[in-house]
């Protein structure tokens, strides 16, 4: 069937999205339960966790597929084009106010709660009556809270691994872009180069968080469970982490794509939409290092 | 109607209802059947947070502890509100939205069909781990739907309720960014942005709160779970965290959340009442941007939730001012209400009585709301009945009486026969009287010191109370009126709609046949200014 643009395209009816909320469904409810087992416990939470996560992972291969398919068989116009645009745009979107909920909750645990604890401002007396020894320092001076929850940590370098770190996303960057830049210039052999460049970049960034978690964990005693601040650097970067490692597997995939020769000049919105993410994430890390590292 | 090439070549059946259930409802690509399963799955959680409510009602209606035990009495007002809030009050529009916007627009369907989908197959998954949660040792949450911690924190199905609550945001997400792309990419030539009908238009801000508000609940609630089962101390101050910080990140969500169920009513409402005032809206333009305005302030008004945690004096007077302010666009709003109706030619069909009583009714929550917005007064109100009191005019008398009053607008578009105006009309007069027989009585409650979420109280409020739940289980069973209309309606009327259905409706989704077959707009249509109920005029 010859597809005439600027008419309107409907999909046809697909198996996914119903396989999408099952799998969603036992992964959280595995994970639920899991996260609530007693010791001895049969085990339960992590086989259903465990089967829905694999379930996770076919169904992402096999609705990309099926959209990859339609996609090489021309049925998308300008018009679903725009509508995919659209949609990477508001999920990258709603993707920045989840960090947001993060970056808020440090801040004002750096500017409000801390100090509050300390004594400053309206915490007067809850640091006169609970807390009198407690001077609402952060990071090594106290950043675990008054009862020094996880006991005495050091805190990461900044100008070592993150340093590196953020030389490798930045770099990662100016690569990606480069690869974008000769796609459409139609250079498949500068493309595949730099393309897998920002593959390798973004793994060795995840080594080095790997490598900088272990530090943490095995010499600076700072852990997941060391105070607000612990937590704070541990669930950013953590969350951070891992949507590098989406970025990462994405950015793999296209490699492939771009082998297979999925894209031309014209039409490559998958690889610019990875490509969005992964600047999203470059950005996110550039908020982690002053606010989370440095300062 | 000419058929183009609107479909690849796996559906080949693409002018008719396709066959098999399954196919048609579960692996559906069409926005009308995704709208109904909305609808119907909005309809069920409205009845099961419906029958929670009479346990809380029938606790109440005297003093001491008769029927419940405390402990269940918490776990029926925390699901009551995740149940209604989540499940009834939302999907209801998304379905609404669904069935709606691509007619009103003159769209073929939604811009992203089997996301679309995906975002309805999830809400029946996420209730069903939320739901069971009753049926486990230890029972559902108990520490109101706002989770606070360290309430919160001490009970097992916390992990069940995060993860509902992280896939019913999911669904959100999806399902408003589904919205925003269809009402900006999918509109016929000729339907400018302010042509656009005005629940298009509160459907389209609805839709940007919701993508700006769902991560950051996403957010707060796994901050609840990683403090709960891995160690964090965001909310303990022992290590430096502060329980109000929760509170702060979810009313963050919460505030524009309770704009995210009200916008789409006023936008039903402005359908409505044009209609059946036969007069075309009074200030078009001004609605819309009242409804943006509104959108923006909700972000800013957020700890006039928290006035009696402890907030610096500063924080108290700018959220005191700016919650004020929303009144202002409200105002705006209610008046072009009335001002559409001024001078109309009306008629009191079910849907506009619904939507006059609208007016009212939700004037009165937003009246007690701006009381509320008094830090000297709130202090005293503060967790009292008269803030239940306060959030059921706005939720039940406004979002759910919008709901009801559209049900009854286009069900006749969706089913292709006329409802029973008569028992329309009998569900209408029950509603509104129980409704104010219900919850009229809080106000005095909680003036007078009575607290929410307790199961027992003081015999100085016995007979109110007992008013109050006598009111709630007459409105209650008025529900089943609306459910005997709609079953009726769906599947036993003989009474065929016209495709106008109203007189005074215009509007695209009037121009296609009821019931609306099962593609429109499979052409983008000609639109004629005429035929539009927004925009044309000189206003």
């Amino acid at each position: 069937m010859s597809q005439q643009h600027d008419v309107y395209y409907v999909p046809s009816k697909s198996q996914w999205p119903i396989v999408a909320a099952v799998v969603m469904f036992l992964t959280v409810f595995g994970a639920a339960h899991w996260l609530n087992a007693e010791p001895g416990d049969t085990g339960f939470g992590k086989t259903v966790i465990t089967i829905g996560a694999i379930g996770v992972l076919c169904m992402f291969f096999g609705w990309f597929r099926s959209v990859i398919k339609e996609s090489l068989a021309g049925n998308y116009n300008h018009q679903v084009d725009t509508s995919f645009r659209m949609g990477m745009m508001w999920f990258i979107f709603s993707e920045v106010m989840f960090f947001g909920a993060f970056f808020g909750a440090l801040f004002y645990i750096r500017n409000f709660s801390v100090p509050w604890l300390g004594g400053e401002g309206h915490g007067v007396l809850t640091h006169q009556f609970l807390y009198e020894a407690y001077s609402g320092a952060w990071g090594t001076a106290g950043g675990n809270g008054p009862l020094h929850v996880g006991g005495a940590f050091n805190t990461v370098v900044p100008w070592g691994l993150p340093l590196l770190n953020t030389l490798i996303l930045l770099t990662s960057s100016v690569t990606v872009t480069i690869a974008h830049h000769a796609l459409r210039a139609g250079h498949r052999g500068r493309i595949l180069l730099f393309l897998g460049l920002t593959v390798l970049l973004g793994a060795t960034f995840l080594y080095c968080q790997a490598h900088e978690y272990m530090e943490a964990y095995k010499e600076l005693n700072l852990t997941l469970h060391s105070g607000v601040y612990g937590s704070t650097f541990f669930m950013l970067t953590g969350f951070h982490g891992l949507h590098v490692t989406l970025g990462t597997i994405m950015l793999a995939v296209i490699w492939c794509r771009v082998l297979k020769g999925h894209f031309n000049k014209e039409h490559h919105f998958a690889f610019e939409a990875v490509a969005w993410y992964w600047h999203f994430v470059d950005v996110v890390w550039l908020g982690l290092f002053l606010f989370v590292y440095i300062l | 109607m000419a058929h183009e090439a609107t479909h690849d070549h796996h559906d080949d059946h693409h002018h008719h209802a396709p066959q098999g259930f399954f196919q048609r409802w579960v692996m559906s690509t069409n926005h009308k059947d995704i709208g109904t399963l909305y609808l119907v799955f909005s309809l069920l959680m409205f009845f099961i947070g419906g029958s929670f409510a009479m346990v809380i009602r029938a606790e109440l209606f005297k003093p001491g502890l008769d029927l419940v035990q405390p402990y269940f009495f918490n776990q029926m007002t925390t699901m009551h509100a995740l149940v209604m809030i989540f499940g009834a009050i939302m999907p209801a529009f998304v379905g609404l939205g669904n069935w709606m916007i691509p007619l009103m627009i003159g769209a073929p369907d939604m811009a992203l069909p089997r996301m679309n989908n995906l975002s309805f197959w999830i809400l029946p998954f996420a209730f069903t781990l939320m739901l069971s949660t009753l049926f486990m040792a230890g029972g559902g949450p108990a520490g109101g739907w706002t989770m606070y911690p360290p309430l919160s924190l001490q009970s097992d199905s916390l992990a069940y309720v995060v993860f509902a609550i992280h896939l019913m945001g999911i669904s959100s997400i999806m399902g408003a960014i589904n919205i925003i792309a269809t009402i900006l990419n999918m509109r016929a030539p000729g339907m400018d942005l302010l042509k656009m009908p005005v629940f298009v238009w509160s459907w389209l801000i609805t839709a940007f709160l919701l993508i700006a508000v769902m991560p950051v609940l996403a957010g707060a609630v796994t901050m609840l779970l990683t403090d709960k089962y891995f160690g964090t101390s965001f909310f303990n101050p022992g290590g430096g965290g502060d329980p109000v910080l929760y509170q702060h990140v979810f009313w963050f969500f919460g505030h524009p959340e309770v704009y995210i169920m009200i916008l789409p009513a006023f936008g039903i409402i402005s359908e409505i009442i044009p209609t059946f005032a036969r007069k075309p809206i009074f200030g078009y333009r001004a609605m819309v941007y009242a409804i943006a305005s509104i959108a923006f302030l909700s972000f800013i008004v957020w700890a006039h939730h928290m006035f009696a945690v402890g907030l610096p004096l500063g924080a108290d007077i700018f959220f005191m001012y700016a919650t004020m302010l929303i009144a202002v666009p409200t105002g705006v709003k209610v008046f072009n209400w009335v001002a559409t109706m001024w001078g109309g030619s009306m008629t009191f069909e079910t849907p506009m009585l619904f939507a006059i009583a609208f007016v009212i009714l939700f004037t009165i929550g937003g009246f007690s709301g701006l009381m509320l917005a008094m830090v000297p007064a709130d202090f005293q109100y503060h967790d009292t009945y008269f803030v239940v009191a306060h959030f059921h005019y706005v939720l039940v008398t406004g979002a759910a009486f919008a709901i009801m009053g559209a049900t009854y607008f286009w069900l006749p578009k969706w089913t292709g026969h006329m409802y029973s105006e008569f028992w329309g009309k009998v569900h209408f007069w029950c509603s509104v009287v129980f409704v104010n027989v219900l919850f009229f009585p809080q106000h005095f409650l909680g003036l007078a010191g009575m607290p929410r979420r307790i199961p027992d109280y003081n015999v100085a409020f016995a007979n109110f109370n007992m008013i109050s739940s006598i009111g709630g289980f007459l409105f209650g069973a008025s529900q089943l009126i609306f459910l005997g209309v709609v079953v009726h309606c769906a599947f036993f009327a003989k009474k065929k709609a016209t495709d106008r259905v109203w007189e005074g409706a215009k509007g695209l989704e009037w121009t296609v046949p009821s019931p609306a077959p099962h593609h429109t707009f499979e052409v983008p249509p000609v639109v004629r200014d005429e035929e539009l109920a927004h925009g044309h005029t000189d206003d």
